[in-house]
């Protein structure tokens, strides 16, 4: 998978983060953190790993998740399942 | 922020929810009268928010069992169940269980929590794949977490949301396991097991069935989901717990897999505690007893519960899909559930009050659990009462 993949993944990440916790696209950056600065509870989170499933046809475990802090490390995840798949 | 500052905060939370510290979580019960009653503060409350689904924790039956056992045996066993916490009385029950569920083996652990806890870490491990509704319980997330494998959850109740991933995991299918309970403990709706099962099936997967709520509730004998659908055979392992319907504190599994005894060995969550205490035991055997027998219990339980699932209903209350023994009223923010549960408490009605993040999809649930021993008048009086404050949710 190649950088384009990358940026389309965090660009629907993007999308979808501003939305579940109404802040400004803009204002989203691979930098940002999920938890201190968009509030993503556990709930929202387990929500948001299913429409991502959906989007790419992968399966994201949850547990792989635990270090996952920020929308880059999120981002990073996702490319490295989808490019395995 | 520091470990301390870190439950500070999270208090501070709780306590902008609860601005006037009235607890509604671990409420003290001071007194208990019966399967129905109790005192709360200077309050007799009618009890709508146990688990004591067939009424059974004053049957004479097993307090004398309990009692006799205390005698006999002692307060407790103060040991494992791999050392010195295996007692006749456990063995039998384990047998007892086997023969309900016409199943070759039976393992009786100390809570429900660790009968799942020790299932499925003793199942499955790093590299093997768990599939797991999304509004499984806790114990079920907790078990998962517990054994290192890859957790991967599908929509509640949706075969074919499962089905999709079932697909994605390709021939990883072979070591995996499906979880799914009986009733679902918060709106209490049950799983679509024939689906599942066809899909187990065809995936070849192992299927686990958490018969926790249903036990007691379904099917004629009360073995739960699985004898309701005449679908016993098709699961691998049932667990379940004897702190609902058989009115105690442990847990179970079963199943006709003989690897079922392996999970002696391998499971901490069996090995690494003391095993249930002789009363509970004999309780639990004499109230299993009841329960086999109970179809009388079922009868009136589930007369109750369709008339309260049908009164809230036509009140207008947002409820679960399924009538059954939980039910629960859906309201849109915790202010009103918090609302809603004061006021029931004022007339003298304790149910259950279930906010984000414990509720499904953030939602907020006054919840009631409906029970044999409930009689129609107390039915109608929670009934009434709830319409009575239907004005305070209403939108
Ligand atoms: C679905 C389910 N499984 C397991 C348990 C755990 O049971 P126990 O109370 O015996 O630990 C519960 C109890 O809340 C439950 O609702």
């Amino acid at each position: 998978m190649s950088q384009t993949d990358y940026d389309q993944i965090v660009q629907l990440l993007c999308d979808r983060l501003a939305d579940l916790s109404k802040t400004p696209e803009e204002s989203i950056s691979p930098e940002t953190n999920l938890i201190t600065q968009l509030s993503i509870d556990s709930i929202k989170l387990l929500g948001l790993i299913m429409e991502i499933e959906d989007a790419f046809d992968i399966s994201i475990p949850i547990n792989a998740l635990t270090d996952i802090q920020t929308v880059h490390e999120l981002a990073e995840l996702v490319h490295k399942i989808k490019s395995a798949s | 922020m520091n470990l301390l500052e870190k439950l500070d905060a999270a208090a501070a939370a709780r306590k902008s929810l609860l601005p006037d510290g009235i607890g509604a979580f671990g409420i003290p019960i001071e007194e208990v009268y019966s399967a129905t009653e109790a005192r709360i503060g200077d309050r007799r409350v009618l009890l709508l928010g146990t688990n004591n689904y067939l009424g059974l924790t004053f049957a004479p039956e097993c307090i004398q069992a309990a009692h006799e056992a205390l005698d006999k045996e002692g307060t407790g066993t103060t040991g494992s169940r791999m050392a010195n916490g295996s007692y006749f009385g456990h063995r039998a029950l384990e047998r007892e269980f086997a023969d309900f569920y016409q199943c070759s083996g039976g393992i009786v652990f100390t809570t429900g929590y660790q009968a799942n806890l020790g299932t499925i870490s003793g199942l499955v491990g790093p590299g093997d794949t768990v599939l797991i509704d999304g509004d499984s319980h806790a114990s079920i997330y907790d078990g998962c977490i517990l054994s290192g494998a890859d957790i991967v959850r599908f929509r509640h109740n949706d075969v074919a949301d499962m089905e999709k991933r079932l697909r994605r995991l390709g021939e990883r299918v072979e070591t995996t396991l499906i979880i799914a309970e009986g009733i679902y403990s918060m709106l209490g709706d049950q799983a679509p097991l024939a689906e599942i099962i066809e899909l187990k099936n065809k995936y070849r997967c192992i299927l686990l069935l958490d018969e926790a709520h249903s036990l007691g509730v379904l099917g004629e004998t009360g073995q739960g989901l699985v004898e309701k659908t005449g679908l016993l055979k098709a699961v691998d392992f049932i667990t379940g717990t004897f702190s609902k319907s058989l009115c105690s504190i442990g847990g179970f599994c079963v199943s006709n897999h003989p690897q079922l005894e392996q999970l002696r060995y391998v499971s901490h969550p069996y090995i690494f505690t003391a095993s249930p205490s002789p009363a509970t035991i004999a309780s639990t055997r004499a109230a299993l007893e009841l329960l086999r027998k109970g179809s009388h219990l079922r009868t009136q339980l589930w007369k109750n519960c369709t008339q309260l699932y049908t009164q809230l209903k036509e009140t207008g209350y947002q409820l679960g899909p399924d009538p059954g023994p939980v039910i629960a009223a859906i309201l849109d923010t915790p202010q009103q559930a918090l609302l809603m549960w004061r006021s029931l408490l004022e007339h003298n009605i304790y149910v259950n009050l279930i906010l984000p993040p414990a509720a499904p999809e953030g939602k907020s649930l006054v919840r009631c659990s409906v029970n044999a021993a409930h009689t129609s008048e107390q039915i109608k009086y929670v009934g009434d009462t709830f319409a009575k404050l239907y004005n305070l949710v209403k939108s």
